[in-house]
């Protein structure tokens, strides 16, 4: 069965080239991809991730909110007890990197990330989290 | 690059064929009848009869963060390095109509533009530049009535009159559909604003560009340069046709329609482009709509160069680049221009690197000599052969969307959205493999990691944004403010009124942005988006 992940767009940042293109690749990846559109608000990410299964959620983020944004999510999936991974995408400094996977981000990806690497590593990102997820259930 | 590369590679950067060698038997048409005169119908040599010679395009820089204060002192550092235009970049609240103490503008108050949320910022922004010398062009769409107002009732309160103001609001509400998003409205309450503000330009403000109607954001979504100029054009038919069926005449409100375009690194398609934009424009507006006056004819555009052409990786390249795209666009016959900064890639640009993009269109202007004689690359076999090739391709595109159901239609479907996606896809792809060239990312890469000194956000602008906005909630006259936002509810409901001197009237008694655009959303309720990949 095909792994599902979520690609999100929250904050109020409207550009959805890079968002599309990565959807588009994991789609052809052989991933389920649901995309949320423009805008949306932690709270339905978090909604929508949980109503469609997803084994992954990825953040597109352009605005320079992306720390956060992101915190934000993380805590609310916390609070919620979900344990879904989570990766960030856009225009990100570096310097901003550690943090975000100190907030508990599993890879973040820049604009200079070839697709190829973002789908090997959505894939093994993926595969980890089920694995642990048939330990923790056996 | 080796020989099967070299061989290979004949096709502009968004898929023009390109012959190995032009002569001229590949140009056809009378001079009269295809290029003509500069500043002469249909144009294609450009819009003025001078050019240059006459004065330098405007250079125009995107700028803004913070609060006020600290984008008026950006702005006043920018005119005394020799810019010559004022190019405003708002926050993202400010663009969708939040105000800085609404909870979702929390933390993208002053992010990546100034925050904007009455009048009594706008008096801070402009406070010591004079709006009569200078003009001053305004990246916003869904809430451009509003800050149009803004601009109107500063320039007043520093005495200058309103038929003395210049510069262009983007207004171009049909392209945040597809590329940018930040659109408020349903389309069409959305068009009425559009509209409203066109009429009220041509009778109150006739040096002003209410509409910059821009294909910038449909090509750095992914779009091709043909899909850029198409839509744009197909844009501007929609916007040419709403003013007229509200009963104008056509030469009334064309002279002061404007563009915007991008400008990538593909010297040649992006010169034969704009020449095919003035033709095509020109006989547009002569033939379809009758326009005689000859500035009703006139594509008069601005470009960026910079976006999706620069790259992460060895950042300094893209200095290099934008230079390039500046050329093209100067050949090209722009009117006014914003080079971005070599750092955009990661964050806002800094002082330093945005002077150095301005810069390098001052070498451009003062050093190179490309500006000596009028429309340089005419008559030649390449650009005039490219300029037939990109006008027939820009038509063909057009004519497609028109059978698809129009513009409109195309975009409350999601026609153009994954027309563009589809493009943004390919190029990706092609970059990943390789077989389009970048420099630095599939070319010459190398491992060393920048060390770039980037602009920072200053976490304080929100209290400082919330503290005047408090405060102007405090002092203004409450009753007022009500009783006008009542009256802009009621016209909203009555389609027949024009909504300008209400949002006019709102913005004088400080109404706030927020506050006008809840008022308006009340009646008009919002845009669904097509979401799709």
């Amino acid at each position: 069965m095909a792994y599902r992940v979520l690609v999100a767009k929250p904050g109020l940042d409207g550009h959805d080239r890079g968002a599309k293109v990565i959807a588009r690749t994991l789609r052809d990846a052989g991933f389920e991809v649901i995309y949320t559109g423009l805008r949306r608000s932690v709270e339905s990410i978090i909604a929508a991730a949980i109503q469609e299964d997803v084994q992954l959620i990825g953040l597109s983020l352009l605005s320079g909110a992306h720390i956060p944004l992101t915190q934000k999510l993380m805590a609310k999936l916390h609070e919620a007890g979900v344990t879904i991974p989570v990766v960030v995408g856009g225009t990100i400094p570096e310097q901003d990197v550690p943090v975000l996977h100190q907030l508990g981000v599993q890879k973040v990806f820049l604009p200079s990330t070839p697709l190829e690497e973002i789908v090997r590593d959505v894939t093994t990102i993926v595969e980890q989290s089920q694995q642990e997820e048939v330990v923790v259930q056996s | 690059m080796n020989k099967s590369e070299n061989t290979q590679r004949r096709k502009t950067l968004s898929g023009l064929p390109v012959e190995p060698l032009y002569i001229p038997a590949d140009q056809s048409g009378s001079y009269e009848e295809k290029l003509g005169m500069p500043g002469e119908y249909p144009f294609t040599r450009g819009v003025y009869s001078t050019m240059y010679l006459e004065r330098p395009w405007t250079m125009r820089q995107y700028s803004g963060f913070g609060t006020a204060e600290d984008t008026n002192a950006r702005y006043k550092r920018l005119l005394a390095e020799g810019q010559t235009g004022l190019s405003v970049a708002f926050d993202l609240p400010t663009q969708i109509g939040l105000d800085s103490d609404a909870e979702e503008a929390e933390i993208e108050a002053g992010r990546v533009g100034v925050a904007v949320d009455s009048l009594a910022d706008f008096e801070v922004l402009f406070d010591g530049i004079p709006l009569d010398a200078i003009s001053t062009s305004f990246t916003i769409n869904a809430t451009a009535p509003v800050i149009l107002a803004m601009y109107m009732l500063v320039a007043e309160k520093q005495g200058v009159p309103l038929k003395k103001i210049s510069g262009t609001t983007q207004n171009d509400i049909l392209k945040e559909f597809v590329a940018r998003g930040t659109w408020i409205f349903p389309v069409e309450p959305s068009l009425r604003l559009v509209t409203d503000s066109v009429t009220f330009s041509a009778e109150h403000l006739p040096r002003f560009n209410p509409i910059s109607i821009a294909g910038a954001h449909f090509r750095d979504a992914g779009g091709t340069a043909m899909q850029e100029a198409a839509f744009t054009l197909s844009d501007g038919i929609v916007y040419v046709e709403r003013a007229l069926q509200r009963g104008m005449l056509v030469d009334q409100f064309a002279p002061r329609l404007s563009f915007y375009f991008y400008t990538y690194t593909d010297i040649f398609e992006e010169v034969a482009k704009y020449r095919a934009m003035r033709r095509l424009w020109a006989r547009i507006m002569k033939e379809r709509f009758g326009a005689q006056d000859p500035r009703s004819q006139m594509f008069r555009f601005g470009v960026v160069c910079g976006g999706k052409s620069l790259t992460r990786q060895q950042p300094l390249n893209n200095v290099i680049r934008v230079a390039y795209e500046a050329l093209a666009a100067v050949l090209g016959g722009v009117q006014s221009m914003f080079t971005a900064a070599y750092d955009e890639a990661y964050a806002l640009p800094t002082e330093e690197s945005a002077i150095l993009a301005l810069r390098t269109q001052q070498v451009l202007a003062d050093e190179t000599g490309v500006a000596n004689t009028i429309d340089p690359l005419a008559g030649s076999y390449y650009v005039e052969a490219l300029t037939d090739k990109m006008e027939a391709a820009i038509v063909a595109t057009m004519d497609e969307v028109d059978r698809l159901g129009g513009m409109v239609r195309c975009v409350e479907n999601g026609t153009i959205q994954r027309m563009i996606a589809d493009e943004a896809y390919r190029s990706e792809r092609a970059i990943s493999s390789g077989e389009q060239a970048v420099v630095g990312v599939n070319r010459y890469q190398s491992q060393e990691a920048g060390q770039l000194h980037l602009h920072a956000y200053d976490a304080s602008i929100l209290e400082r944004q919330r503290e005047r906005l408090s405060e102007v909630r405090r002092r203004r006259d409450n009753r007022a403010v009500q009783q006008y936002l009542s009256d802009l509810r009621a016209a909203c409901r009555d389609p027949q009124k024009p909504l300008m001197p209400y949002i006019v009237d709102a913005v004088r008694a400080y109404a706030t942005i927020g506050e006008i655009t809840d008022t308006m959303r009340e009646v008009f309720g919002v845009f669904q988006e097509p979401v799709g990949i």
